[in-house]
């Protein structure tokens, strides 16, 4: 346990040194901002006292910024030799991608939380439902969740970031379009099959205001799996040939 | 803590890195590894580490396996890896720390070992800059610095002294030789006189296979067999009555005037036996001068470049 946490903080210091967190808060910030207030079907325009605009927005952002905070996790430690260094300390592999998931997971929760202004303004605009906001948060961290491990997995196969970064909007994109299409096309089992992997059935049903175990199982699972993938193909080495 | 190498394999595909070998450092010992490039030396160390699984046989680290007892053993090493990779966005003093918590050096400790090993490793004026600002030669102490810092009872070292300059170098093979008083160090190098330098004992692997195992004194022994010497010697009448005079010698196996010295050759004994008395007792009978006789030893270049090529 205090070994991830030492992994994590060592990358949530180097997310503040490099000026990536920055420009992820600035810029996830303002597009979500813009959209919520400004520009679309933002709040005027909806009339309603509701963060949906909000939610729906940071979605597709978030679906885009994870790649690129998990891109150079586990490839570029790999490129420039650092993970021998870090996997020849006293720590396993489990450890190295569960401090690195953390890392994100942190930043993006810090990202979520800026964003709390926007739930308080609305809220004295008029009558807001309080458990939809609670469980729109709620979802996005599990859907964050879901991409981080995505990314992490596509990190570890990889020792070129941008490889790595289009491989996971590639997997992505599988989950958040793909499968909620061709659930659309198939009717029968094979619809509900694909209707269950997609994410937006899960998402939707959160954020609607309705907690099922089922959908918060899915969001573990992919991570899960997702995590699970990394942690196996960094030990893949340490397995005997 | 002793090292104990059983019956070790590495295979990359169908080429074995590392071929069935097997030996022991003890506790206190300074083991160099020589041998040419892709000669397996780096990946036996990977593989002590506990970063490669080898493809057959087994490492035990102080009575403990590499197959169960990983962590315990990681904790136990310092490493140094080939070229040295380091964090480069982070400052020395914050990797030092990292390091430092990851190894479990109890959080009291860690301050006073940091500045323990900044002072060691000479990095006192660099301190508070970036890795990636330094030269090559601190960064290689960084590297150092970060191997040591939970005080291992084990260090092993890949090329450790490569990019410092010959003042620094000197510094680090003191170093080394101060820490394997208590501990066990492995190194591997490509320069030769640094073995001779600061090893106890040498290890010369080629081909994945080690070729060669001792210090360095009983590796020159056995790869000479016979004393040779180089005599020069004055005022005789000619140089053929040196040569009959010398051959004329139970002890002397072999004269070889050496052409661009005038009255000079290259004597070897017979085996086993030392020809330097008769050759001094000769010259006195004979009243010659004798102004030079050196044994010639082979210089452990010759034993590397012997083992490791054809």
């Amino acid at each position: 346990m205090k070994s991830i946490w030492i992994i994590a903080k060592r990358e949530l210091n180097s997310f503040f040194d490099s000026l990536i967190a920055y420009i992820l808060l600035v810029v996830f910030l303002g597009i979500s901002g813009f959209f919520t207030w400004l520009y679309g079907s933002d709040i005027f325009f909806v009339g309603q006292a509701t963060l949906q605009p909000f939610f729906s927005i940071a979605y597709w952002t978030l679906f885009f910024f994870i790649p690129a905070l998990t891109m150079r996790m586990l490839a570029e430690e790999k490129k420039s030799g650092t993970l021998e260094l870090l996997l020849t300390k006293s720590i396993s592999d489990w450890q190295v991608v569960l401090g690195k998931f953390t890392a994100v997971l942190m930043l993006i929760v810090i990202a979520l939380l800026l964003t709390l202004p926007y739930y308080f303004t609305i809220a004295s605009l008029g009558p807001i439902d309080h458990g939809a906001v609670w469980l729109g948060y709620f979802g996005m961290i599990l859907m964050s969740m879901t991409f981080i491990s995505i990314g992490l997995f596509a990190s570890s196969i990889t020792n070129n970031q941008i490889v790595s970064f289009l491989l996971s909007l590639f997997v992505g994109v599988f989950f958040l379009i793909i499968f909620d299409v061709l659930a659309g096309s198939f009717t029968g089992e094979t619809g509900q099959f694909f209707s269950y992997l997609s994410l937006a059935t899960h998402y939707d049903s959160i954020s609607r205001g309705v907690v099922d175990s089922k959908d918060v199982i899915y969001f573990l699972s992919i991570t899960f799996f997702g995590l699970l993938l990394a942690e196996s193909i960094l030990s893949k080495r340490n397995i005997a040939d | 803590m002793s090292i104990i190498v059983e019956n070790l394999t590495k295979k990359y595909g169908s080429q074995r890195a590392v071929d069935n070998i097997s030996f022991e450092v003890k506790t206190g010992e300074i083991v160099g590894f020589l041998g040419p490039n892709g000669a397996g030396k780096t990946t036996t160390m990977k593989i002590i580490t506990c970063f490669m699984a080898p493809s057959d046989g087994d490492v035990k680290v102080g009575g403990n396996s590499i197959h169960n007892n990983q962590e315990l053993i990681k904790k136990k090493i310092g490493y140094l890896p080939e070229n040295n990779p380091l964090y480069y966005d982070m400052q020395i003093l914050d990797y030092l720390r990292f390091v430092a918590e990851l190894q479990g050096v109890p959080k009291s400790k860690i301050e006073s070992r940091i500045i323990e090993m900044v002072r060691l490793t000479g990095l006192n004026d660099e301190k508070h800059k970036k890795i990636g600002e330094l030269s090559k030669g601190y960064k290689q102490r960084v590297g150092l610095a970060q191997a040591m810092i939970h005080d291992p009872e084990i260090l092993i070292l890949d090329e450790p002294t490569t990019g410092l300059d010959p003042n620094q170098i000197v510094e680090i093979r003191k170093l080394i030789r101060e820490l394997g008083r208590e501990k066990t160090v492995i190194l591997s190098t490509h320069i030769l006189p640094e073995v001779e330098a600061t090893c106890d004992r040498i290890l010369i692997i080629n081909k994945g296979k080690i070729v060669a195992d001792g210090t360095s004194e009983i590796l020159k022994k056995q790869a000479q067999g016979e004393e040779v010497l180089r005599v020069q010697i004055l005022e005789a009448s000619s140089k053929d009555e040196i040569i009959n005079a010398l051959q004329g010698l139970e002890s002397v196996s072999l004269v070889d005037p050496i052409k661009e010295s005038e009255n000079s050759f290259i004597i070897n004994s017979t085996p086993g036996v030392s020809s330097r008395k008769d050759i001094f007792k000769l010259c006195v009978n004979k009243n010659w001068i004798l102004s030079e006789m050196t044994p010639i030893e082979t210089k452990l270049e010759d034993i590397f470049r012997q083992l490791t090529t054809n």
